[in-house]
């Protein structure tokens, strides 16, 4: 009983993080900031979903194979976010700061900052 | 609920199929082209899975969205890798591809429903393949006994044709030769994931090649996964340390291995007296000589398609390195 | 619950599509496909115990795999072809 409502949760968990994940994905501005929200969904929902699943399969074969299948995500999705990035950032694709105007302060740190990335 | 579930799961699906399909039409880079025809197959795969259809999806995943996106790959690195811009557009071109999609169509009017249980396919062959599967071979998985057994000659015509694929290959490209780098790239993240990756793989499509007779599996995906195991290494370090650690030299002697050790199985039954390739007569309980045999013809088919998938990588991936 | 989370899962599928279809640079691209990729995975696991599938964890297990060479394979030889930068 306890481990059906565990197993529950866990599947909500995890469908509300993928359909935010993806939503990020669609809606943020900019390249980098889309490679954080889709790491979202394969670090956290991921986990999530498989755990809820194993929770309703019981201790068996299937449940041990599942573990393996988190392990190799939880390892392998990270590595491409990083590879991704490094490709991304020795392409020319840097990161863009958005200077505010509201702070001046800020906004000259900032400048200064974004002046040297974008060499 | 589960009958809405599968409804949705399909329609949902078939309409991926058709949005990727669509998608690929218009990027215009044919590198993000290629890995669209990759998830092209992941979606098709779920399909099949889907239908039941264990094995297909599979083999499906493993060459389509694995091997075959590596090789597309490969060959886009000699090309341009942006679709030319000019476009003709033909009605003539277009009417003949609406007649024969329409004269197809008419002719699979006459099919039964998918599923139907009065189809002669489940009245006659299906029922008959599973009760003697049963009663002869004695394995779980009844893909793999028809595969292997019941239809073995089949099999053993399409390794020799996978055999003639690498063959081909090889008259047309030639291996060439490639020198390790002095001093592959520095990405230490890639490397220290990738090196137990590789073992994992490995060993995946050792379990694979085995696991056949009693989940989804068999040599042909063994082959492909093991085969990718090679691939991720060539990626990330180097395809001059690849071929250090498998020499091109051994690759086509290996996929003739492949296809010899199939042949001399079902030699050795026409020296027992009985048919080619009857694997009763490889011991003396009829049962043990099935198992024993589809063993052995794995083996075989796994041989060969890891030679011939290794050897065709290494052949598009040499082609830039010769001087 | 499962449902949920399936209806979720193909939602989620589409949504991603769209990123691989509009996606400014090729870099979004590969992203999206990535993303698909993992959420195939995460949609034959849970629709596989739900519609009871036949050996649905070897499948997954492959597929993660297999999206993990290819995505590399895709930055590996993008590289080496980029314009931009030297041709290896």
């Amino acid at each position: 009983m306890i481990i059906d409502l565990l197993s529950d949760i866990c599947l909500l968990l995890g469908g509300f993080f993928t359909l935010t994940g993806a939503i990020g994905l669609l809606r943020l501005p900019s390249f980098y900031t889309r490679l954080h929200a889709a790491s979202v969904t394969e670090s956290l929902a991921a986990p999530l979903l498989i755990i809820g699943i194993m929770l309703d399969t019981g201790f068996t074969l299937d449940s041990a194979k599942l573990v393996l299948i988190i392990l190799i995500m939880v390892v392998a999705n990270p590595t491409i976010t990083h590879a991704l990035c490094r490709a991304a950032a020795h392409g020319g694709n840097t990161p863009e700061m958005e200077i505010t105007s509201s702070d001046k302060n800020q906004s000259q740190t900032e400048a200064e900052l974004s002046g040297k990335e974008s060499k | 609920m589960i009958e809405n579930l599968h409804l949705i799961i399909d329609v949902c699906l078939l309409a991926f199929l058709v949005l990727i399909a669509f998608t690929a039409m218009k990027v215009t880079n044919l590198f993000v082209a290629t890995m669209l025809f990759g998830i092209f197959s992941f979606v098709a795969a779920l399909l099949f899975l889907d239908l039941d259809a264990v094995d297909v999806a599979f083999t499906e995943a493993a060459v389509g969205a694995g091997f075959s996106t590596v090789l597309m790959l490969a060959a886009l690195r000699l090309t341009g890798a942006v679709e030319n811009a000019k476009h003709r557009h033909s009605a003539l071109g277009l009417f003949i591809v609406i007649l024969t999609g329409a004269a197809l169509i008419y002719g699979t009017a006459d099919f039964p429903n998918m599923g139907d249980a009065n189809a002669p396919v489940h009245l006659h062959v299906a029922p008959e393949f599973i009760q003697l599967t049963q009663e002869k071979i004695d394995i779980p998985n009844v893909v793999t006994a028809v595969l292997a057994s019941f239809r073995g000659y089949d099999t053993f015509g399409e390794t020799v044709v996978i055999f003639s694929a690498g063959v081909a290959v090889l008259l047309l490209l030639g291996m060439g030769h490639v020198e390790p780098k002095q001093e592959p790239e520095q990405n230490t993240v890639l490397w220290i994931v990738v090196k137990p990756f590789i073992a994992l793989i490995l060993i995946f499509g050792l379990y694979v090649q085995f696991h056949g007779d009693f989940g989804a599996g068999g040599g042909f995906q063994a082959g492909v996964i093991f085969a990718s195991g090679i691939i991720l290494y060539s990626l990330v370090f180097g395809e001059g340390y690849a071929r250090k650690v498998i020499p091109s030299e051994i690759l086509p002697r290996l996929a003739a291995l492949g296809v010899l050790i199939y042949g001399v199985t079902g030699l050795a039954s026409l020296l027992s007296d009985k048919p080619f390739l009857d694997y009763n007569a490889l011991s003396s309980n009829p049962v043990a000589g099935q198992h024993m045999g589809i063993i052995l013809v794995e083996a075989g088919v796994g041989l060969a398609v890891f030679s011939t998938v290794l050897l065709i990588f290494y052949s598009f991936s040499g082609v830039n390195h010769n001087e | 619950m499962i449902a949920a989370a399936i209806i979720a899962l193909l939602i989620t599928l589409a949504l991603t599509l769209i990123r691989a279809f509009l996606g400014p640079n090729i870099y979004d691209q590969i992203l999206a496909v990535n993303s698909f990729g993992t959420k195939t995975v995460l949609l034959i696991v849970v629709g596989g115990h739900a519609l009871g599938w036949f050996s649905y964890v070897d499948i997954a297990l492959m597929y993660t795999l297999v999206n993990f060479v290819g995505t590399l394979a895709v930055m590996r030889f993008f590289e080496q072809y980029n314009p931009q930068g030297e041709q290896s």
